[in-house]
C-alpha cells in the first residue's frame, strides 16, 4: 500500500470521520482517498478553500468533540500554523499530517526534512508545543496514526505525524489492526456540542486579557509538557549497546542510515543507530545513555541540519557531534554515509 | 397602566431610549452617577407610560424591563 | 401586570464590555431572542470573531466557540460537519467578515453550509481602535484614512449582501439595521429567520446588520444613528437580497 493511502485508512480506522484538506504535493493521495471513502462510510470529506480555512475547520470539528485531521505538505503547514496555535491555546486534539517537501518558499516536491524545527519549535505563534510523530515505514505510519489521535485524546493537544515525501509515495506492505465496529473516544465534557440544558455553557478559547490568567495557563499546560516528555518519548535503538559511532536519524532517511550501519559493521567499524520515532518529546533519555559509552555521533538528516540542535543539546558536550545531510530534495545515499563514518571511524581509532 | 424599571447600575447612559420614547418621558438623571460611572435614564413620569417597549427595544445593554 | 420586555435567556446577565450606545449589545440581544423563540439554546453553539464581538462567548448561554480572526465561517464549518443537527451561527464584524476572513465567507456561501451569519456592519474597526475598514464609505474619516478614504488607492466598499446573493449555496440574505424600534423589530424578524432556514436544513444564511460605532465616529450614540440613516443606508440598501427559502418572511 501507498504511504499516503496508508496515513488515510489508519486515521478512519482510528475512528476519524472529518477530513478538512487541500491539494497539494506530494501528500493528495491522502486527500483523494479519503474522498473516496469518506462518504460511503458517512463520514465528511472536504476541500477547504486554503489551509487556512482547512486547519480552522478542524478546530471547529474537534471542539465539536470529533476526531478531525488535516493533511498537508511544508508551504502548507505554514499556512496552518496560525490554525495550529489557536488549537493548541485552546487545548483542543486533532492530527495534522506534513508529508515533507523541499523548503523554503515553493522549494521543490521532492523529500526533505528541513520542516524539523517548524514542527517541534514553531509550528505557530506563542509557547506551545505538538505531539509529534516520525514514521519511517509504512507500517509505522499505520501504528503512529493510531498512537497519534489517542495521545492528542489524551493529553488535549494537536498531534503531527511528520513523514516526507519519500515516505508517502512509497510503496509496502502493511497489515492494519481489526476493523472495529466502532471506536470508543474518550469522554470530552469540553466539548461544545450544545448543553442540551444539562451542564453551564462551554467555551472553547484561546484569549485571556489578564497577563496573569494567561501565564497560569501556560504553566499548567508546560506542566503537562512535563508528564508527556517523562513518559511519551519514543526511540528505536540498533546496535547501539557497543556502539562507538552512534548515527541520529529519523523518517526515510533512517532507513538509509540502517544500511550504511549495517556496511560499516560488516567492515568491522562499532556503528549504531538511534531513530527518534517522537521528535517532540524528542528521546532525550536515549541519546544521554548512548553519550556514556559511544564517542561520536553522526546525525544525518535531508536537510542543512536542524535535528542535529536537539542531538547536541541532550549530549550536552560530552562528545563530538558530526552533521551529514542533503536538502533541497536530494536524498543522500547509503556510500555518503558510510564514507562519514569511516571518516570518524579513522579520528576514534 | 405600564410600568418601565431601569437597572441602574447596568445602564452605561447613552440615551438611546430617551430618543426611543414616543411619549418623552425618559431622561438621563444628570444628578446621579451610578457605579460605572454613568448618568443613567429614568422615567420622569411613568403615569404617561403606555409600554410600548421602544425604549427597551433600542437598549443596547437589556437594562429595561416592561411591563404591562 | 405581565411582562412584555425584558433580557432574553439566551443572553446571560453580566454586563458587556461594549461602549455606551454601541448596537452590538441591541444585535445580541436580537440573535438571543431568536434563540429563545425557536427553543435551541440548547443545541446551539455560536463562533465569536476577533474584533469587538471578540468576547460574545461570554454574553451568550450556548455553547462558544472563539475563532481566530476571519475564519468563524470555516470554524463554524468543522462544527456543522460534525454535528448536523445543532444549530450554528457566527456572530462577525466587517473587517472580521469582509477583509480578513473574505475567503472563508465567500467559500462558506457558495458551499451552502447549513449555517447562519450575522454580520455587523460599521464600516470600521472598532477594537482595534477606528481605521479603515472593507466597508469604511468614500471619503470616511478613520485612523487609517485620516483625509478620508480616497477610493483611488483604499479602493471601494464591499456591499456583502450584493456579493453574496449571486452564489447558488446562499438561501437567504438580508440587510437590515437597527436605528429605530421599527427597524429593530425588522432585524429580529431577519434573524429569526435566518435561524429557521438553518432549521429547515435550506442552506446558508446571511443577515448584515447596518450598525454605529459612536466611539470611533467621534459621535453621540444618537448622532451616529443620523449619520448611519444620511450615510450607510444610501450605500448599504436595506432589504431582503436572497430568498430561496419559499416561506414567509
Amino acid at each position: 500500500m501507498k504511504g499516503n493511502e496508508a496515513l488515510a485508512e489508519a486515521a478512519i480506522r482510528s475512528g476519524c470521520r472529518h477530513f478538512f484538506g487541500y491539494p497539494i504535493t506530494p501528500q493528495t493521495e491522502v486527500a483523494a482517498y479519503m474522498a473516496k471513502k469518506m462518504p460511503k462510510i458517512g463520514g465528511t470529506y472536504l476541500q477547504a478553500e486554503s489551509e487556512i480555512a482547512a486547519i480552522n475547520m478542524v478546530y471547529g470539528a474537534a471542539s465539536a468533540g470529533v476526531r478531525a485531521m488535516t493533511s498537508s505538505s511544508s508551504p502548507g503547514i505554514s499556512l496552518k500554523s496560525e490554525g495550529i496555535s489557536y488549537i493548541a491555546g485552546a487545548d483542543l486534539p486533532c492530527l495534522i499530517i506534513n508529508v515533507q517537501r523541499g523548503g523554503p518558499g515553493l522549494g521543490g516536491i521532492q523529500p526533505s526534512q528541513a520542516d524539523y524545527w517548524q514542527a517541534t519549535r514553531a509550528t505557530g505563534h506563542g509557547d506551545f508545543h505538538v505531539l509529534v510523530f516520525a514514521p519511517s515505514t509504512i507500517q509505522e505510519m499505520v501504528d503512529l496514526v493510531g498512537l497519534a489521535f489517542e495521545k492528542a485524546d489524551a493529553y488535549r493537544m494537536p498531534a503531527m505525524i511528520l513523514a516526507d515525501g519519500m515516505l508517502g509515495q512509497m510503496m509496502e506492505p502493511v497489515s492494519f489492526p481489526e476493523e472495529a465496529a466502532e471506536v470508543k473516544l474518550p469522554e470530552k465534557p469540553w466539548a461544545t456540542n450544545g448543553h442540551k440544558g444539562k451542564r453551564p455553557h462551554n467555551i472553547v478559547n484561546s484569549l485571556y486579557l489578564k497577563p496573569d490568567q494567561l501565564e497560569k495557563t501556560i504553566v499548567d499546560r508546560f506542566q503537562r509538557y512535563e508528564t508527556i516528555k517523562a513518559t511519551e518519548a519514543r526511540a528505536e535503538e540498533y546496535l547501539v549497546e557497543d556502539a562507538e559511532i552512534v548515527l541520529v536519524a529519523y523518517g526515510a532517511t533512517a532507513r538509509i542510515v540502517k544500511s550504511a550501519v549495517n556496511t560499516a559493521r560488516e567492515m568491522g567499524i562499532k556503528a549504531g543507530m538511534i531513530r527518534p520515532i517522537t521528535l517532540w518529546p524528542y528521546p532525550v533519555k536515549n541519546i544521554q545513555k548512548a553519550a556514556e559509552t559511544a564517542k561520536h555521533f553522526l546525525c544525518v538528516e535531508m536537510s542543512m541540519g536542524q535535528m542535529v540542535d536537539d542531538v547536541r543539546l541532550a549530549v550536552n558536550g560530552k562528545r563530538p557531534v558530526s552533521f551529514f545531510g542533503h536538502t533541497g530534495g536530494v536524498i543522500p545515499a547509503p556510500g555518503e554515509v558510510l564514507e562519514q563514518i569511516k571518516e570518524i571511524a579513522g579520528g576514534v581509532r | 397602566m405600564a410600568k418601565v424599571t431601569i437597572s441602574v447600575n447596568v445602564c452605561k447612559g447613552c440615551a438611546l431610549c430617551t430618543t426611543a420614547c414616543p411619549k418623552k418621558i425618559i431622561e438621563l438623571a444628570k444628578d446621579v452617577i451610578n457605579a460605572k460611572g454613568y448618568h443613567p435614564a429614568r422615567v420622569i413620569d411613568m403615569e404617561k407610560c403606555i409600554g410600548c417597549a421602544m425604549c427597551a427595544s433600542m437598549c443596547p445593554d437589556c437594562a429595561i424591563k416592561v411591563e404591562r | 401586570m405581565a411582562v412584555v420586555f425584558e433580557r432574553p435567556k439566551a443572553l446571560l446577565d453580566v454586563p458587556t464590555h461594549y461602549c455606551p450606545g454601541c448596537t452590538h449589545g441591541i444585535i445580541h440581544r436580537l440573535v438571543a431572542e431568536a434563540i429563545d423563540a425557536l427553543g435551541v439554546e440548547d443545541r446551539a453553539v455560536g463562533v465569536a470573531p476577533v474584533g469587538c464581538a471578540v468576547m460574545a462567548y461570554d454574553y451568550f448561554a450556548c455553547d462558544m466557540v472563539e475563532a481566530a480572526h476571519g475564519r468563524a465561517p470555516a470554524v463554524a464549518t468543522g462544527l456543522k460537519r460534525s454535528l448536523p443537527d445543532n444549530v450554528i451561527f457566527t456572530y462577525q464584524g466587517d473587517g472580521d467578515l469582509a477583509a480578513i476572513g473574505t475567503a472563508e465567507t465567500v467559500h462558506s456561501a457558495t458551499r451552502g453550509e447549513n449555517i447562519t451569519v450575522i454580520f455587523v456592519n460599521n464600516a470600521i474597526y472598532g477594537m482595534t481602535g477606528g481605521q479603515m475598514a472593507p466597508t469604511s464609505l468614500p471619503g470616511q474619516v478613520t485612523q487609517t484614512t485620516p483625509y478620508g478614504r480616497d477610493v483611488k488607492t483604499a479602493g471601494y466598499p464591499v456591499r456583502v449582501c450584493e456579493m453574496l446573493s449571486t452564489l447558488s449555496g446562499v438561501a437567504y440574505a438580508e440587510r437590515v439595521t437597527v436605528d429605530t424600534p421599527a427597524h429593530v423589530r425588522q432585524a429580529g424578524a431577519a434573524i429569526k429567520k435566518a435561524f429557521q432556514t438553518q432549521i429547515d436544513k435550506k442552506g446558508f444564511s446571511i443577515v448584515e446588520v447596518v450598525s454605529s460605532c459612536p466611539t470611533n465616529w467621534g459621535l453621540t450614540p444618537a448622532e451616529a444613528l443620523q449619520w448611519l440613516r444620511d450615510n450607510m443606508l444610501p450605500y448599504y440598501p436595506l432589504g431582503v437580497y436572497k430568498d430561496t427559502t419559499g416561506g414567509d418572511k
